[in-house]
């Protein structure tokens, strides 16, 4: 599996979303998406990664670009 | 006529301040409050659509303390259920977001202010009121079950005076909102604050947001309150290590936390020099029941605690008699000026007195050790609390079953609700009703398909021969 297809897969499987639903998709957009869901995301996340996010990362991830983004950093080094 | 607060006690202190910064002094609050219930012009009862705003909380102070009744209620409430509310209860107003004017377009705008709308239904009183009738809020937050409580002017004024003493609360205190204000633990700690001429941060954000933080760093937050998912959220986030040097205190209620997590947070908060409070309570007694006092917070590790001021607890076995022995599991049962007067399922209930006269069987079971600290170790009842809401399950299967026609039952433990039902073909559309009837995040429940559902002669349920399926699940 590509980065962006487990990238995408941890979003889908947390919010129970389909693919068409990623662009754009905003923190508290859709009702799946709380504080709860979050949650579930980045341990989703830090699985299919096999990262440990850090706090301001946790709390800076409002949208699936942004995700994308904090992922790109050095300390997570995952490339899309 | 101030049937809680003396607002203007506290003048130019301010009262509220919003997450865009701007606020409200206790004066403005006062003066806002009388606007909008001279607007109402009557005793009778109103819908508040909750938010953390100070619109929200003007329409709060305003309609209690000038005898208005207030039915609180969460601002994202399905309108399905929000209109059966309606129905049921015939509320002559409704204090709404502004935003929510498309909601009800055959509404008259009678007064705004702060974002805030005051929107005439048409009904004119239509249920009589009861003199102690001071506000009305649900048990579940959730499950849009027309069953309300009915808490009286004592009730609040009491059960707020007792945290003010247990917490040591003052006007230097800058409480963050975490919780919704139509959540009984939310509201105590609005109603406990505004007594003492307290700071109140409001926020909708959440401690998932960068926006929380900030505002929490920016205003100085000085407490915050959490249900066991908030904690578990905060150690997720390594809360620990954010510094965060205006923080004085945290309050913990809402259901069981982990005893491993309980002690974790004990033991953060000691190294750092902040207060933890373990605490217990229900809707039914206004908010408060029980405190672990911060000093005893590892020592009594997964206790909730000692009765409030001015509460007493006792334990019954199943003959009703007091259970004077430590370590002895009984219902735990509670006295004291708090208790509500009861429940109103009906507009006809709301000229109910008081039914319970200040003693509630809790239904939950705790067992006390030699010192008096209490612990509780399961639940009479059947429901679960989930992120915090009372969700009941015997409710929850009878809605499923008359919705589907199909044999279900739900069970589970906290934050992890299983709908086990013998129909594959309805299970996923099953699980999508309970989620969009609780309006809870759905990684709570899960479906579990089994052949047939134990009963035993009587066609009761047996529950306990389900826990197999979903341990199996769990592990």
């Amino acid at each position: 599996m590509t980065n962006i297809e487990k990238y995408n897969n941890a979003f889908m499987e947390s919010f129970e979303i389909s693919a068409e639903d990623l662009p754009g998709l905003k923190y508290q957009d859709i009702d799946t998406w709380d504080s709860v869901g979050h949650m579930t995301l980045i341990a989703a996340l830090e699985e299919a990664f096999d990262i440990m996010m850090d706090t301001d990362d946790i709390i800076d991830l409002s949208s699936y670009e942004k995700g994308q983004e904090i992922l790109s950093k050095e300390e997570y080094g995952v490339e899309f | 006529m101030n049937n809680i607060w003396e607002l203007n006690k506290y003048g130019s202190s301010l009262a509220l301040i919003g997450e865009s910064g701007e606020h409200i002094t206790y004066n403005e609050l006062e003066s806002e409050g009388e606007a909008l219930a001279q607007a109402v012009g009557r005793r009778c009862l109103a819908f508040i659509l909750c938010k953390n705003e100070i619109g929200s909380v003007i329409g709060y102070t305003g309609f209690l303390n000038n005898g208005i009744v207030p039915a609180m209620l969460n601002s994202h409430l399905d309108k399905d259920l929000l209109n059966n509310l309606i129905e049921k209860y015939k509320p002559d107003y409704i204090w709404a977001p502004a935003e929510e004017h498309a909601e009800f377009p055959d509404m008259e705008i009678k007064y705004a202010s702060h974002e805030y709308i005051l929107l005439e239904t048409g009904y004119k009183a239509e249920y009589a009121l009861n003199e102690k009738l001071a506000l009305l809020l649900t048990t579940s937050g959730s499950t849009g079950s027309p069953k309300f409580v009915r808490q009286s002017y004592v009730n609040i004024l009491n059960n707020a005076e007792s945290i003010v003493e247990y917490l040591q609360l003052s006007s230097s205190e800058r409480p963050i909102t975490t919780l919704p204000m139509n959540y009984t633990y939310g509201l105590s700690i609005i109603n406990s604050h505004l007594l003492v001429g307290a700071t109140l941060l409001l926020t909708e954000k959440t401690l998932m947001q960068k926006e929380f933080w900030t505002f929490f760093k920016e205003e100085n937050a000085t407490s915050f309150g959490g249900v066991p998912y908030t904690y578990e959220m905060l150690d997720k986030l390594r809360f620990y290590r954010m510094k965060l040097p205006s923080l004085r205190s945290m309050t913990q209620a809402g259901g069981k936390l982990l005893p491993e997590l309980q002690e974790k947070f004990a033991v953060f908060a000691k190294e750092k020099g902040i207060k933890f409070f373990v605490m217990y309570g229900q809707c039914e007694a206004t908010a408060r029941m029980g405190y672990l006092p911060p000093d005893k917070a590892t020592e009594k590790k997964g206790s909730m605690g000692i009765p409030i001021p001015g509460g007493k607890f006792r334990i019954i076995d199943d003959k009703d008699t007091e259970i004077r022995s430590p370590y002895i599991a009984g219902e735990l049962v509670y006295e004291g000026p708090n208790v509500t007067l009861g429940y109103a399922e009906c507009g006809e209930d709301l000229i109910k007195g008081d039914e319970n006269s200040g003693i509630l069987f809790t239904g939950d079971m705790a067992q006390f050790d030699e010192d008096g600290f209490y612990y509780i170790v399961g639940r009479k009842k059947r429901f679960l609390k989930i992120y915090g809401n009372r969700v009941n399950l015997d409710e929850m299967d009878q809605m499923i079953k008359a919705e589907f026609s199909v044999d279900v039952a739900t069970t589970g433990t906290d934050d992890h609700l299983y709908i086990i039902t013998t129909s594959s073909e309805y299970s996923d559309a099953i699980r999508d009703f309970v989620i969009a009837k609780t309006k809870l995040n759905p990684a709570a429940f899960k479906t579990i398909v089994i052949d047939s559902i134990p009963h035993n002669e009587s066609g009761k349920v047996l529950y306990n021969e389900l826990k197999k399926y979903y341990q199996e699940t769990m592990s």
